[in-house]
């Protein structure tokens, strides 16, 4: 795991110090309220339908078990006792105070975690692979990419007033489990015929208002080359990309406007004039990186283990969680558990203090120190000795961490909504609670199979409704909640934006439709096919009949 | 009104001309806009006294390379301090076109922005406050942070080449 030294201390202490003076004089009125917007904004400070929300970065979705513990301790100082994980891997506290969060964020320095450009218009937070340097599907692991991203777009002179939001999502598996195709770069790393890693550069995809799948922009760029690539990228996007319009600012707009072809002749002309510059990184620099997330060191084990077998036997309740969360590592031996932050009927990614503490302390008993938060709002222990799995489930059973759901119809996706978002046009935590609720049985939901169902609050697809296979928008029609249903939608490697099934339903109507549509997947299905199988071949009409009858 | 450069306030010794009025007698530096530069480059280039270049958002500073040692002054507009393309004007005119001159700050130049346009090569600052103020704002702005990560032409080391140093001490002494 990558360790600060005293550089990266030193400019996080300078940082603190600096948002904490521009708070002073946002509070002693220097700064007005226009002025300050940006500076907090740059800081993860939002100002909410009832308060601040502060957005605190958790690069590419992996901390240390001390990391773990200090976020619990910031929920139980600075807010009401729970934070929110959330789509880009970071956590949410929706209850900070304004002339505190100075004091958070020292807490949070002194065990290196910040909110640096966690909101604003820059570089955001790299994500990645949640299950990095211990997938058994891997050609690489993406972190030390990832690392020397999040140095490269740290207070970037040039790039942090761009004319909006930028995300940049980095897979190292052919198996994307990053939605790298919906980011504004994506980079999926891969070999070229050399035999060389290095990386597809895909520009240009997005969620929101307009969403779109990227496009390729190149197809193998080298590791050394990545990053003057990057900063050519940046730079036209910079220069180019719509201003007039907050609304059509996102690069996806720009690379659909000009399209792909004009996008990569400018940045390939511009590449060509940086690319021998000094963002050059030599293949010293990247072996230091991939040192400092060496693999943890691992026991020489068999494959399998008895006790873990018997184990399985005697608990079907352990069963049942290592069959839905426990996935295969690489090192025979171990396992990857994930911890779903999606209990029946709670509210998709919140935690608690309590159990922010306890998944810190597992993660330094069982997993070498290393915890994960994966962008479908779940947290991950990635690196657990088999032998461990049954010690582990029944201490995250006693915390109500143990719901074996993972990737199944309860794993909902769903952004703060109306409860807290002051953009919001619905509410999406009491209906993700509900739609919980009717399919909490695990059978059932195990008989479902996979399927990813995805809620916004609005427009601006926070919640990613555009890629679930079931997505549910939240709108607002004459002071009333409805819910536009769109079916079909898919973050993975075949990546595709839902489509409209037709006309919302009343808040009343929308869990029986979502029931309906299952039933009729369920009536049609051939054998293995997951729900987004069967809509792939039988496309939208059954399911359109099943809503709407003869409508 | 306030420019501060290199520690100290300056008089503005530019006249900024608008594309209709007259061109001064030689003597006088005048700060043009791009438009008018390209249209009349050669008796802008003909006269004594210097000439000086206003580029705003949407400006090509390619269109300046040609006759990048003739310029000493070029403005770049930030016509509200969340338009971020003039820091990759700056950039460009000084990393890839050798830009040696005066490259100024104008428009909505804010403290918090300043550290940013110095290390995107800009060292004059035009700052709507008066004099003690400006100056004490640019001096506070460029002690904000000592730690850098990106190569930038600034001549500021990296965080990276700084670790590099320290390893090839490190590896020499254990050599
Ligand atoms: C509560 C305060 C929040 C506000 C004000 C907010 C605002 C926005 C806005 C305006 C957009 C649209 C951007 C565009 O299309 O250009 C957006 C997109 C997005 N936000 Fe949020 N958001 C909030 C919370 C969240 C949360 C909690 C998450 C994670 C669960 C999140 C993750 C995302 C993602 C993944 C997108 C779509 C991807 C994209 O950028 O295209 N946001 N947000
Ligand atoms: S999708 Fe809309 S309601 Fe939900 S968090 Fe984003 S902006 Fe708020």
């Amino acid at each position: 795991m990558y360790r600060y030294d005293d550089f990266d201390r030193q400019l996080l202490a300078e940082r603190t110090a600096q948002f904490r003076d521009q708070v002073a004089r946002r509070i002693s009125g220097e700064l007005t309220e226009d002025q300050f917007k940006p500076l907090r904004l740059m800081n993860g400070v939002y100002l909410q339908l009832h308060a601040y929300m502060l957005r605190v970065a958790v690069p590419y979705g992996t901390m240390n078990g001390e990391q773990m513990r200090k976020l619990g301790y910031i929920a139980r100082t600075y807010d009401k006792g729970y934070g929110h994980f959330t789509t880009r891997q970071n956590i949410q506290y929706n209850w900070p105070k304004l002339n505190e969060i100075p004091d958070a964020l020292a807490d949070l320095a002194t065990v290196e975690m910040h909110a640096i450009q966690t909101s604003g218009n820059c570089i955001r937070n790299t994500t990645t692979d949640q299950y990095a340097g211990a997938a058994a599907d891997e050609i690489e692991d993406p972190r030390p990419y990832c690392e020397l991203i999040r140095q490269w777009s740290t207070f970037h002179p040039e790039f942090t007033y761009l004319p909006r939001k930028f995300k940049i999502a980095v897979t190292g598996s052919p198996n994307d489990r990053a939605a790298v195709r919906v980011h504004d770069i994506g980079l999926r790393m891969h070999k070229n015929d050399a035999g060389e890693t290095g990386f597809e550069v895909i520009v240009g995809g997005g969620l929101g208002r307009t969403p779109f799948v990227g496009k390729t922009v190149r197809d193998f760029i080298g590791k050394n080359d990545l990053f003057s690539y990057l900063e050519a990228i940046l730079r036209v996007y910079n220069r180019f990309g719509r201003r007039d319009n907050k609304y059509k600012a996102r690069i996806k707009i720009l690379v659909h406007e000009v399209g792909v072809d004009e996008i990569r002749r400018l940045v390939e002309e511009e590449w060509s004039k940086i690319r021998d510059g000094s963002l050059r990184v030599s293949d010293d620099e990247i072996a230091q990186y991939i040192a400092q997330f060496a693999p943890p060191a691992f026991e020489e084990l068999q494959a399998n283990d008895p006790e873990f077998e018997r184990r399985k036997q005697a608990h079907p309740d352990f069963a049942a969680w290592v069959r839905s969360n426990v996935i295969a590592h690489k090192q025979p031996g171990y396992a990857i558990a994930n911890i779903s932050l999606k209990p029946i009927g709670g509210i998709p990614g919140d935690a608690t203090a309590d159990q922010m503490e306890l998944v810190g302390d597992l993660a330094d008993q069982y997993s070498f120190g290393d915890v994960r938060v994966t962008h479908e709002q779940n947290l991950v222990l990635p690196h657990v000795k088999k032998a461990d799995l049954f010690a582990l489930w029944a201490e995250l059973n006693s915390a109500l961490l143990a719901t074996a759901n993972l990737g199944f119809v309860t794993d909902i996706i769903a952004c703060p909504g109306l409860d807290y978002c002051a953009l919001a046009t619905a509410r999406s935590i009491p209906l993700s609670q509900r739609i919980s609720e009717r399919f909490g049985d695990l059978e059932r939901q195990y008989d479902i199979g996979e399927l990813k169902i995805k809620i916004s609050g609005c427009i601006n697809a926070c919640g990613h409704h555009h890629v679930g296979h079931i997505g549910i928008l939240g709108l607002d029609k004459r002071g009333k909640e409805f819910y536009q249903i769109t079916l079909g939608g898919d973050a993975s490697q075949d990546a595709s934006i839902g489509k409209i099934a037709g006309a919302g339903f009343s808040e009343a109507e929308v869990v029986d439709a979502i029931e309906a549509l299952i039933t009729r997947y369920i009536d049609i299905r051939t054998v293995g096919e997951r729900f987004i199988d069967t809509y792939r071949r039988v496309g939208m009409d059954p399911f359109k009949e099943v809503l709407y009858g003869d409508r | 009104m306030a420019i501060v450069k290199n520690d100290s306030v300056i008089e503005n010794e530019w006249v900024t001309l608008d594309d209709e009025s007259s061109i001064p007698e030689s003597g006088t530096n005048v700060l043009v806009s791009l438009g008018r530069f390209k249209a009349e480059r050669d008796s802008l280039i003909a006269r004594n006294g210097g000439l000086g270049v206003l580029l705003v958002p949407g400006d090509a500073p390619e269109d300046l390379a040609e006759d990048i040692d003739r310029f000493s002054l070029i403005a770049v507009k930030f016509p509200a301090y969340t338009d971020g393309r003039g820091y990759s004007y700056g950039r460009v005119l000084r990393e890839r076109y050798g830009y040696a001159g005066e490259m100024r700050a104008v428009g909505d130049v804010l403290r918090d922005q300043i550290l940013y346009m110095h290390r995107c090569g800009f060292d004059a600052y035009e700052l709507s406050d008066d004099d003690e103020t400006a100056l004490e704002k640019v001096r506070a702005a460029l002690r904000d942070m000592t730690v850098y990560y990106q190569p930038t032409g600034d001549g500021r080391a990296t965080a990276g080449s700084l670790r590099d140093r320290r390893r090839a001490v490190l590896d020499d002494a254990t050599s």
